[in-house]
């Protein structure tokens, strides 16, 4: 049987999300098909159709669709669930939101964030802020899982798959959508980027957070994160966030800058390649898990790598 | 309009958990257990519309162990009339957990159920939104705001993105992300006066829901370590280690 991935997009693109997820889709199986759903949202089935190992691209348009609401999105898996023995997503703020409703209406446990493809019925997941990690089997006919895309490479592109437009079934609509008020920035998206800069709760304000995070991030080609401190603070926006409840990244390079490293950020970055900890407390948990540490003050330490590199 | 609040007791998320060495779980015997920090958010924010006049009774409910009863009566020291404890050991998984509170939300005629986006010991994330399917009714999940307003409620939600404000039509299943609010702490008087306040147990066979597990857990394992890294002296010998030896610059 296939496999049914329910892709993240901004109908206008395809997210770097989806072509991870589709990664750990083909370590499921061979029949993949994406799901599209949106509204003007052919940009982004085009860019589905060209990844690597796709059969078809399912483009599903309706307005209840177009800024991919629970229960319709939720409603049209359903309807298309019985094709596919697995279903799963990016867990993104997407994916997390559709894929359990889509499970409960299944009578299925969905598995969560899935880091590795152990069998296609078995697969390693972290519990515990990561600090354990649980080898779990979904018996039975189908199967919903989440995938942590940090976990899994983006798919190659390829010869384009083709593309057929499916209808959305006829629901009744409980939610409507009002405004998205989404933070704008040239720099690159925080959990796909190569190097992520972050700064804590140390950094005592948003303008300083500002004067002393950015311009290295900039002078990188970096991404910027926080920690829940910081954001807790208002020195961020909430989708700076890094950690168990925010954004799971996995960069090259990571920057933690007056970071003390709870165990709740820790489980949001600890798979990055290379983690660099600027701290003016030489005992800072961060420093168990990083590669590289300085013990110093950020505000004299950052300004000078930024003039350095 | 009456609130049902489900809050979960999970190991206080203080405690550094440790893997039992024979791979069958995670050792919390004698650990410090507390209210899952996203539920406690969703209580004060039931707590906080009751204030307010928009709800009339704040229901809590746990699905969980005896000992889930310390939960319960925190959550009515912080403001909840009453509590229902449905006594279950072991793993009970969210499927299951959807299920007894779809039985409890009906019985009590809820309009709005607020609780955690996730919980912080299995990190599953999954209830609120299992929940809202099986009721058939509209959901909000990562809410960092809520605003009702008579039969419906105005939710900003928090997506990867940025932000993102939804009209829910009520009756509701809203879950709560960090920044809802900040939930206050009981006052010794409040902690007494809870002691006296109604709390029913029922059983999973009483409410109706098969609480066997679906999924088979088969070891947990210790993460992968990361090797001791090393403290260096100055900036420039940290750029040429990112360059030579880390190759990431």
């Amino acid at each position: 049987m296939a496999i049914l991935l329910f892709a993240d997009h901004d109908n206008a693109s395809l997210s770097d999300h989806s072509a991870r997820a589709l990664t750990a889709a083909r370590q499921i199986g061979a029949e993949v098909d994406i799901l599209i759903a949106g509204q003007g949202a052919a940009p982004a089935a085009e860019a589905a159709s060209v990844l690597q190992g796709v059969r078809r691209v399912l483009l599903a348009e309706a307005g209840a669709l177009a800024e991919r609401l629970a229960e319709p999105c939720a409603a049209l898996i359903v309807s298309l669930a019985g094709d596919y023995d697995t279903i799963l997503a990016p867990a993104t703020s997407s994916g997390k939101n559709v894929l359990p409703r889509v499970a409960a209406l299944l009578d299925v446990m969905q598995v969560s964030e899935v880091t590795e493809v152990v069998a296609p019925d078995t697969f390693k997941r972290p519990i515990y802020a990561g600090n354990a990690v649980e080898v779990v089997q979904a018996p039975g006919s189908v199967r919903v899982l989440t995938i942590r895309s940090a976990s899994f490479q983006p798919a190659e592109t390829g010869a384009a798959a083709p593309i057929t437009a499916i209808e959305m079934p006829e629901a009744t609509a409980l939610s409507s959508f009002r405004q998205n008020v989404l933070s704008h920035s040239d720099r690159p998206e925080l959990s796909s980027a190569k190097i992520v800069v972050s700064g804590g709760r140390a950094l005592g304000s948003k303008e300083r957070f500002e004067e002393i995070i950015n311009p290295l991030a900039d002078k990188l080609g970096a991404a910027v994160g926080a920690s829940r401190a910081a954001v807790d603070a208002g020195y961020a926006a909430n989708d700076y966030q890094v950690g168990q409840t925010g954004k799971v990244v996995a960069p090259d390079l990571y920057i933690a800058c007056g970071i003390s490293g709870a165990i709740q950020h820790l489980a949001g970055m600890k798979d990055s390649r290379i983690i660099v900890a600027i701290n003016s407390d030489a005992e800072a948990p961060i420093f168990q898990v990083a590669d590289y540490g300085i013990v110093g003050d950020i505000f004299e330490v950052l300004p000078q790598m930024e003039r350095a590199l | 309009m009456k609130i049902l609040v489900p809050v979960k007791r999970v190991v206080d998320h203080n405690v550094k958990i440790r893997v039992k060495s024979d791979g069958s779980g995670v050792d919390l015997a004698n650990a410090k257990m507390s209210m899952n920090p996203f539920d406690e958010i969703a209580v004060e924010e039931a707590v906080r519309l009751k204030e307010a006049s928009a709800a009339a009774e704040v229901v809590v409910v746990s699905v969980g162990p005896a000992q889930a009863q310390e939960v319960l009566r925190t959550a009515l020291a912080m403001g909840a009339d009453r509590a229902i404890l449905v006594l279950a050991e072991g793993r009970v998984e969210p499927l299951a957990v959807a299920k007894i509170l779809q039985r409890v939300a009906a019985a009590e005629e809820a309009g709005l159920v607020i609780l955690g986006k996730q919980a912080i010991d299995d990190d599953c994330n999954q209830t609120g939104q299992m929940l809202s399917a099986l009721l058939g009714w509209s959901q909000a999940t990562f809410a960092s705001k809520i605003e009702l307003t008579g039969d419906s409620a105005r939710v900003t939600r928090e997506i990867d993105g940025g932000l993102q404000q939804i009209e829910v039509t009520l009756p509701a299943v809203v879950t709560a992300d960090l920044r809802l609010n900040e939930p206050r702490y009981a006052s010794l008087p409040n902690i007494m006066k809870a002691k006296k306040k109604p709390l029913v147990q029922q059983t999973p066979e009483e409410v109706g829901v098969d609480i066997a597990p679906r999924l088979n857990v088969i070891r947990v394992e210790e993460p992968a370590t990361r090797a001791a890294g090393v403290k260096l002296a100055s900036v420039d010998e940290l750029l040429g280690k990112l360059k030579t030896e880390a190759a990431v610059l």
